[in-house]
């Protein structure tokens, strides 16, 4: 069958965490029949546990849908999903670049939140045509004209012909299909015999074909035995295979041409041969320009990442690895610390990431970690001209060495009733927030605009927001500058041992109201040993809090009558248990609660 | 001469007590008689594997006294007439409200000699958080009747660490407990065990804190002291001479029989338990084996329980060589903290030493070869 490329319609669906996004995508697979119904498993996109337990889409993916619109032609339509969360923004607006309009979902009780706007705004700068479906009209609490006109006045989309739907029972959802057949644009036509461009949009690892590319054709073609190029890394591969992104799999085909979008598998080893954001083209035929946009994407925090027991240090390295070949913006070197053994330091894209990596660690990969506290990457300019760019509070220069100090700081957009503006506005100050602006969203829903440094963002910020405001206010930001700031580093030193592992870089400010709840926060958890323990929380050599761990004077004594020897031996053994779980910092063993802990400070305890 | 001891328990209780959780429970008259016969029973049936002397008998419970002295004396005449007996230590535990002069006269005739009654605190206040009945002066009064028939060593049991207790109120309990004029004192810490009524209400029981607690033990070992009352055993406390012979067994790491349910024995090298179910022990007592007993570690973890500590003299003529010197080594750290005397020879932990003894002991254990 010949291909009509005016009936391709490539699109993606963005929308706000929770506002129904992989729920719509799994109706619009049904009522395509891409996949029989006793297939379905709810949310059939979000392929990982995780995923689906936490209501995120972690990885884009695609799948093709043919339909036979009313107008009696079949279009194929391809639907890119793409992650909903902040952290993962590059790869969001790699996914759109790869189409040529998205649907915008937004959920009938809640109206606009943070991330309805930052998705719109990334899908507007791709010059993609928007598509709003109002979603949960089952819901009591929808009010569908309401969230129609806050569209229209906020974001300027008619909203006339918006599918008013419920994902969830699936009614009205097939007016979705012909908003996209009518309202969204075919792939512009492209010459199939220009130099081959196919934008990365994701790429996957598979264990038996390698890494699976997933790319959109921009101009020319591409078949198995061709040799490829990617034009970032300068990478080369000989096509295995081509084809399409099924519901149930993958199909190959014969050849990708302009327009369409599908995957390659070339027997590529990790994904950081194939760059999201590159461009793949022939070597028989080298397109002279990549397409635009790609760029390396840099980890925004970092952490140590140690096993909690050292023997799993093997297991964590290959773990790494393995998620690695799937997630390129994962960063890992070894690092030793003197309290934690041999663990590694990760970069990742934002906290979210990193929550999601551990969890993968500890879940699929069964291990019992223990992370430091998170740092992002300060630059710390030298005294002698030089400039040094620090993730890791061990690293840290000596006071004396250092000119003046920058952190990263970021534009932070919180979507909220208007009740909450001074309890949010509180937090904001005591974060270090510079207030920018507050705009009325509607009459009773505010964005409040503040600067906010980085690293108070990354320290328990969005659950303290979520606390104060029961969960109604949304949250959005990115980094736009760095600025100069008064740094310090701040040890903790058990017995008089500095313990590594729990130093911190913090502002001047907070530094000592930090200190004194570190202190309490381990005087709560270390328990009594055999000699008295001095906390101390220093600047340098200067004692900001201290606490003290009083000398341990009885443990369990277990009467030793009736002659049940057996019963005080299983006293002795639970002791020894019992110490197994600590883990002995120079002359103190703490316990992996009290570590947990600290590390897990926030403002609420 | 190796000398056995045996011990049988009393699984009957008129009340049980919030804080204990040893087998016991409120029995029918006719359970007493038909724990009498099984208990007989099984004394008949392990007479052959104790060929030694028997030096000590042991009646504990749950509540001795409550199953009547006649019953005792013929479980005692009993042994009598199916072990050699010899110069036997015969203790029976009491509680005040099952003693009269009754009870006292068929102990006497029985052959006991040896009576230990749970006191625990001579303080209203506590006696009655601790589910005591009785107050301190029947405590007294059972003492001097037992005195009046013969029977002068006497072992009363005292308490720290109970509800409301201060060490005002312990001083009060001690006073008391010395003007019984007795021989042997016990003296342990309130335990919250799994499955008692104190464990599930522990949050309302108004306990002495930690330190107290520490500060409870030290000042009974101290007072005790001063009054003649030697200390032989972390919990134990005796006028010279009046140690009891039967639980030295226990913490020399000497053989025992015990009979019935809930009772350990050691016997021929071998540790075994009769389980805590009386129909099960009444129909047919089966013993549970617990392994191998009198190794090393066993046999150090018991010595350090002791005043006498862990002598290497004994040690040798067990074992046939030194207690390993990575044992001595490890206690030099502890030595140095004044928890323990150590010598070329010995090591004993003090009363300091005593209350860290779990963490004392178990490092010390990691030293043998």
């Amino acid at each position: 069958m010949a291909k009509k490329k005016e009936n391709i319609r490539n699109f993606s669906i963005i929308a706000h965490i929770d506002h129904g996004k992989s729920t719509l995508a799994d109706r619009l697979l049904e009522l395509t029949d891409s996949v029989a119904k006793r297939d379905m498993s709810a949310q059939i996109l979000d392929d990982m546990d995780l995923e689906r337990e936490r209501g995120i889409t972690i990885k884009a993916h695609a799948v093709k849908l043919n339909y036979k619109a009313k107008d009696g032609e079949e279009y194929e339509l391809n639907l890119i999903d793409t992650p909903g969360h902040v952290d993962f923004n590059y790869e969001v607006s790699r996914s759109l670049a790869a189409c040529e309009g998205a649907i915008l979902i937004i959920d009938a009780s809640q109206g606009i939140e943070a991330q309805t706007l930052a998705n719109t705004y990334l899908a507007l700068d791709h010059d993609l045509e928007l598509v709003p479906v109002i979603n949960k009209i089952d819901l009591p609490a929808a009010e569908p004209d309401r969230v129609a006109s806050e569209v229209e006045e906020i974001i300027g989309l008619d909203c006339s012909v918006a599918p008013r739907v419920s994902a969830k029972t699936g009614e009205n959802v097939a007016q979705v299909l012909e908003r996209i057949v009518a309202d969204i644009p075919a792939p512009p036509v492209a010459e199939d015999n220009a130099p081959l461009k196919a934008l990365i949009f994701d790429s996957v690892y598979d264990n038996y074909k390698g890494v699976i590319v997933y790319v959109r054709v921009v101009q020319g073609t591409l078949k198995a035995g061709e040799t490829m190029k990617m034009m970032a890394t300068g990478a080369e591969f000989n096509v295995v295979e081509v084809g399409y992104m099924r519901a149930t799999g993958l199909e190959p085909c014969k050849e990708l041409s302009a327009g369409e979008v599908g995957y390659i598998t070339a027997s590529i080893k990790t994904v950081r041969d194939a760059k999201v954001g590159d461009t793949v083209t022939k070597l028989q035929n080298l397109a002279s320009e990549p397409l635009p946009g790609y760029r390396k994407v840099n980890p925004m925090v970092f952490c140590g990442v140690y096993p909690a027991d050292g023997a799993d240090y093997e297991a964590l390295r290959d773990a790494l690895e393995k998620l690695q070949l799937n997630d390129a913006s994962l960063s890992y070197e070894p690092e030793t610390s003197g309290a934690l053994g041999f663990g590694f330091r990760c970069g990742f894209l934002g906290l979210l990431h990193l929550e999601i990596i551990q969890e993968r660690l500890e879940r699929e990969y069964n291990l019992d970690l223990v992370t430091t506290v998170p740092s992002v990457v300060y630059k710390i300019h030298l005294t002698d001209g030089e400039t040094v760019e620090i993730d890791n509070p061990t690293n840290y220069p000596e006071q004396a060495k250092i000119d003046y100090c920058e952190e990263p700081i970021t534009n932070a957009h919180i979507y909220a009733p208007s009740d909450y503006v001074g309890t949010i506005m509180d937090l904001c100050q005591d974060r270090r927030g510079v207030f920018k602006d507050m705009k009325y969203i509607t009459t009773d829903r505010v964005d409040i605009h503040y600067e906010l440094p980085l690293n108070e963002i990354i320290y328990d910020f969005f659950d303290a927001l979520k606390s104060r405001t029961r969960g109604y206010a949304s949250f959005d930001y990115e980094i736009f500058e760095y600025r100069r700031s008064s740094l310090q580093k701040v040890d903790v030193l058990l017995n008089g041992d500095v313990i590594d592992a729990l130093s911190f870089i913090i502002h001047s400010d907070k530094a000592m109201g930090r200190a004194r709840k570190i202190a309490e926060k381990l005087k709560e958890h270390i328990p009594r040993q055999m000699f008295e323990i001095p906390i101390q929380v220093a600047i340098g050599s200067k004692v900001i809090a201290r606490e003290t761990v009083k000398a341990m004077r009885k443990d369990v004594l277990a009467k030793c009558y009736g002659g049940d020897i057996t019963r005080k031996k299983k006293l002795l053994e639970k002791q020894k248990e019992g110490k197994k779980r600590m883990r002995q910092f120079g002359t103190v063993e703490v316990p992996q609660e009290a570590f947990m802990a600290v590390l897990k400070l926030d403002d609420n305890n | 001469m190796i000398m056995t001891g045996i011990y049988i328990h009393i699984p009957f209780c008129k009340a049980k007590c919030p804080y204990c959780d040893f087998y016991s429970f409120r029995p029918e008259e006719k359970e007493k008689d038909s724990y009498l016969k099984a208990v007989l029973l099984c004394l008949e049936e392990y007479k052959a594997m104790i060929t030694d002397e028997v030096d000590t008998i042991y009646f504990g419970g749950g509540t001795p006294s409550f199953f009547g002295g006649e019953r005792i004396r013929e479980v005692i005449s009993h042994i009598r007439n199916n072990y050699r007996l010899k110069n036997a230590e015969i203790t029976v535990e009491c509680n005040p409200s099952s003693v009269d002069e009754k009870l006292v006269k068929s102990l006497k005739n029985a052959g006991v000699n040896r009576i230990s009654m749970g006191m625990q605190s001579a303080v209203t206040k506590e006696r009655k958080a601790l589910g005591r009945v009785s107050d301190g002066e029947k405590v007294k009064e059972c003492v001097e009747l037992f005195k009046k028939h013969g029977i002068d060593n006497i072992s009363l049991d005292l308490m720290l660490g109970v509800p409301y207790q201060t060490p005002e109120s312990l001083d009060k309990s001690i006073n008391f407990l010395l003007s019984c004029d007795i021989k042997h004192i016990s003296a342990y810490m309130l335990k919250l065990e799994e499955d008692t009524a104190f464990y599930d209400m522990q949050e309302n029981l108004s306990l002495p804190d930690e330190d107290t607690v520490c500060d409870l033990y030290l000042q009974t070992v101290e007072r005790l002291r001063d009054e003649g009352f030697l200390q032989y055993e972390v919990s134990n406390f005796a006028k010279e001479g009046y140690e009891s012979r039967h639980n030295l067994k226990y913490w020399h790491c000497e053989e025992y029989l015990g009979i019935g349910p809930s009772a350990h024995s050691f016997l021929n090298g071998r540790r075994f338990y009769f389980p805590r179910d009386f129909e099960s022990f009444i129909n047919s007592p089966t013993p549970v084996p617990d392994g191998d007993g009198g190794n090393e570690e066993e046999y150090i973890m018991l010595a350090l329980r002791l005043n006498e500590g862990l002598q290497n003299k004994e040690f040798k003529s067990r074992f046939k060589k030194d207690i390993s010197r990575n044992v001595f080594k490890k206690a030099e750290i502890f030595a140095n903290q004044g928890l323990l005397t150590l010598s070329e020879e010995s090591i004993a932990l003090n009363e300091k030493g005593f209350l860290l003894s779990n963490t004392i002991i178990s490092e010390l254990l990691e030293g043998v070869d």
